[in-house]
């Protein structure tokens, strides 16, 4: 009713030609800068302390971080654990997922591994047991260790990379599965590579933003 | 301190030297002798460990309300020179605390018990995580046997604290405590500072030790980046010198930063025009000629047009909020962004940092400062800026047989009061208001609830600033009749406490800001947003003891001012307003801000 200002109306003022994407990164007309969700590994070394792990699933809800499995466990260093995520996200998430997880007090440090880390999962694979010659021949074909067997099912353990054990369970899918169970992505780095090593983590940060300065492109390397 | 709070009765406080009174209690040793400073007696329990953490760290005020679980420390802070003030609510208490830590630079400090205690206080340590204000917040808690058994008063305070909090510690051991206690004081306040929360058991707080705690120091696993990267800087600095189109956008952290003064130098040096955020007010004179003053949602038309065609941003300490932004695609969409800004987590979090500087703001704003040798050639740009600082003034009509204009009062205040005057606001209309026609010159002398936007927020604040605050410093909170309602319970604090602040209660009788969206968006349907009744807040400050005031006239304001001023103490003015004005210009939530509306018809 009151409270309007003087001035040109917003159809009568210049405005600018270019625009930002939704992740507030400028478009360029001739190279138009997107990110597409990748999968990647991020591993991180935390004090070994009640809450950890509490604090860092709280951050990937709260902040909706894309998140397909986390694992934790202890390390060499009793004070020490390694947390193991699985994160989907397009490229500035994943650079967001490593800085929260960085400003975490009892977080000590963070890498985003290598495309070609080591990633293992483990499966418990609970099927019916009517075909016992069948169910033992897909086993061993993907190596899958019997753990235990009754009349009626047998369940095996399917130690691999994520996409064995998927292809592991379609194939046992056959002789019905009762129930399955798995532990989600560990990882390691190869070779004398660390996978999260004992830099302090504002080191790291600074090295990484300075390399955003190349985000202006199309950035991908998986 | 007990008995100086005793001492401080209702009946007392219009003595002319109650100014005095505030100002003694401050100095160490007022209450003990000149020896209990020099040798503090040992330690014997957690409790007490915890308050000589606060000592140490140069603590004198603390805000908060007795209960169960926090006696011990309680009992701690009787013999300490700690003051304690005694709030009527906890959330008035980490209001307090934060505006303290606003206006001081260091870290507020609140406290409460477990369990509601504890609940209540989580509205103000939100409001300081969202603003980034240093604050250190101690909840009592059952004892360590009973907790996970649903006890009595017990609340999961770490769980539901971890999202709002920078940090927060679950005390386990009476020798460990006071050193639990230091870190989060340092925590609180390095680096990007935040609130942080220590829980205590009263088991642990009650438990024997006589470990003196630590001295205040942040963690190993905690590192803060001082300078920027060099080869980065000097790009940017490039970037600069060959702008068109600058501008800096100054936010809450320049101030946080102490930065105020080397952005000002720089802005002038090299004349770039300077936008600042809604917690950036008063890091840059909104007097000077460069100043286009806050850019947002209810930015100025001249700050929203120069950041929307600006070919360079030189944003400092802001984490470019939505509010501020508006549409992300629309936002800033020709410039090279160059952001500096203490935590590596707010480059590229919502805008893209063409130039990514993570560091302290005073010291890569100074980098900068180094590192660029030639000033931008933007003389037309600056011409520019100037024609839209004339073609969207932010003049308005004040028909004296009409309403009084709320604009008029908040332009009024700030004319009666000096230039360091402190404002704090609760959250709406008001606030924006006060935004809009304050003129900032000062940092740490604009103390709202930014981030979280809590209604309420004003009076307690008041409080937190009046201590923080310099004597000399008016405090006046700028208020709206809902927040106002909200916490004015705190006007028995301030009337015990005998501080002299300004209460400007803005009464429309509604909800404003709620109204004025129903009004552009919901087809004007008043939905639970029209109080119609209102009580007479002049008659209820006098009822607290505080003194009453009433405006409903122009005639009325500049005199009824001068006098709630010249009142030593507390003091509230129902001003009633035109309950239809509206704050103006508004970009709808996200919207293009160079699109933002002047009238209603325009959203």
């Amino acid at each position: 009713m009151s409270g309007g200002l003087e001035g040109p109306p917003p159809e009568e003022r210049p405005t600018p030609e270019g625009r930002r994407n939704k992740q507030g990164i400028r478009i360029d007309p001739e190279v138009e800068a997107t990110h597409e969700p990748r999968r990647t590994v991020i591993s991180a070394l935390v004090e070994h302390e009640p809450g950890v792990l509490a604090e860092v699933s709280g951050l990937f809800s709260r902040r909706q971080f894309n998140i397909e499995s986390l694992t934790v466990g202890p390390t060499t260093d009793d004070d020490r654990a390694r947390i193991t995520l699985v994160v989907e996200e397009p490229d500035p998430g994943i650079d967001q997922v490593k800085k929260q997880l960085r400003k975490l007090i009892p977080v000590i440090s963070v890498r985003e591994l290598e495309p070609d880390a080591m990633r293992r999962e483990l499966a418990l694979v609970k099927v019916d047991a009517d075909r016992p010659d069948q169910v033992a021949a897909v086993a061993d074909m993907y190596d899958a260790k019997t753990v235990d067997s009754s009349p009626e099912t047998a369940t095996f353990e399917v130690t691999g990379a994520r996409q064995k054990i998927d292809a592991a369970i379609e194939t046992f899918g056959q002789f019905g599965i009762r129930e399955i169970s798995r532990t989600g992505t560990t990882a390691l780095a190869r070779g004398t590579d660390e996978t999260a090593g004992r830099e302090p983590a504002a080191a790291v940060s600074s090295a990484e933003t300075a390399n955003q300065t190349t985000y202006t492109q199309t950035h991908t390397d998986d | 301190m007990s008995e100086r709070a005793a001492s401080v009765t209702p009946a007392e406080e219009q003595h002319d030297d109650h100014e005095e009174t505030t100002a003694d209690s401050r100095e160490p040793g007022d209450e003990g002798g000149p020896d209990d400073e020099a040798e503090p007696t040992p330690v014997a329990t957690g409790a007490e460990a915890v308050v000589r953490a606060l000592e140490n760290a140069g603590v004198e005020y603390a805000f908060g309300v007795q209960g169960g679980a926090i006696m011990p420390v309680y009992d701690a802070l009787y013999d300490s020179d700690v003051y304690h003030v005694t709030m009527a609510h906890e959330q008035g208490a980490s209001h307090a605390a934060d505006a303290y830590g606003i206006v001081s630079g260091e870290p507020g400090v609140c406290l409460a018990t477990s369990g509601p205690g504890a609940t209540n206080l989580v509205t103000g340590i939100a409001d300081a995580d969202m603003d980034s204000d240093p604050m250190i917040a101690l909840t009592g808690q059952v004892p360590t046997e009973f907790v996970g058994n649903d006890a009595f008063q017990e609340t999961d305070t770490i769980g539901v604290t971890t999202p709002v909090t920078k940090d927060n510690t679950f005390s386990t051991d009476a020798d460990r405590v006071g050193t639990d206690v230091s870190e989060a004081f340092a925590l609180a306040r390095e680096g990007r500072p935040g609130p942080t929360l220590v829980d205590l058991p009263k088991d642990v707080t009650n438990g024997e030790t006589d470990r003196e705690p630590d001295e205040p120091r942040v963690p190993d696993t905690y590192e803060v980046q001082e300078r920027a990267d060099s080869e980065i800087v000097a790009a940017a600095a490039e970037r600069i010198e060959n702008a068109a189109r600058p501008i800096m956008l100054l936010g809450g952290g320049v101030i946080k930063g102490e930065a105020s003064d080397v952005c000002r130098e720089f802005a002038i040096e090299h004349e770039i025009p300077v936008v600042t955020t809604m917690p950036g007010l008063g890091s840059f004179p909104e007097d000077h000629e460069l100043a286009m003053e806050m850019a947002g949602m209810h930015g100025t038309g001249y700050a929203n047009m120069a950041i929307t065609h600006c070919d360079t941003m030189i944003a400092v300490g802001t984490r470019f909020d939505d509010r501020l932004t508006g549409g992300i695609e629309t936002f800033a969409p020709d410039a090279e962004v160059i952001h500096v800004d203490i935590d590596p987590a707010e480059i590229s979090k919502n805008i893209h940092a063409d130039y990514p500087l993570v560091g302290d703001a005073g010291t890569v704003v100074e980098q900068l400062a180094e590192a660029v040798e030639t000033s931008p050639q933007a003389t037309k740009w600056r011409a520019q800026c100037q024609q839209w600082k004339s073609d969207y003034s932010m003049a308005y009509d004040a028909p004296e047989d009409e309403p009084v204009r709320p604009e008029f009062v908040v332009e009024a205040l700030d004319e009666a009061t000096s230039d360091r005057a402190i404002v704090t606001t609760g959250v709406g209309q008001h606030q924006m208001w006060a935004c809009q026609y304050w003129t900032f010159t000062e940092p740490r002398t604009w103390v709202s609830s930014h981030g979280l936007g809590a209604m309420g927020y004003g009076l307690p604040a008041a409080i937190g600033a009046r201590l923080a605050a310099d004597d000399d410093q008016e405090v006046v909170c700028v208020d709206g009749d809902g927040s106002f309602l909200m916490t004015m319970q705190g006007l028995s604090v301030a009337v015990r406490e005998n501080l002299d602040i300004t209460v400007v209660v803005l009464n429309n009788e509604y909800i404003g800001m709620v109204r004025q969206w129903q009004d552009a968006f919901f087809e004007g349907r008043h939905s639970a947003s029209d109080y119609g009744w209102m009580p007479e807040f002049d008659k209820l400050a006098e009822a607290f003891g505080a003194q009453g005031y009433r405006i409903d006239d122009y005639d009325d304001v500049a005199d009824t001012i001068a006098d709630a001023l010249a009142y030593d103490g507390p003091s509230v003015i129902d001003a009633h307003i035109d309950p239809q004005a509206n704050v103006y210009p508004m970009v709808p939530s996200g919207g293009d801000n160079g699109q933002f509306a002047l009238t209603e018809d325009q959203l």
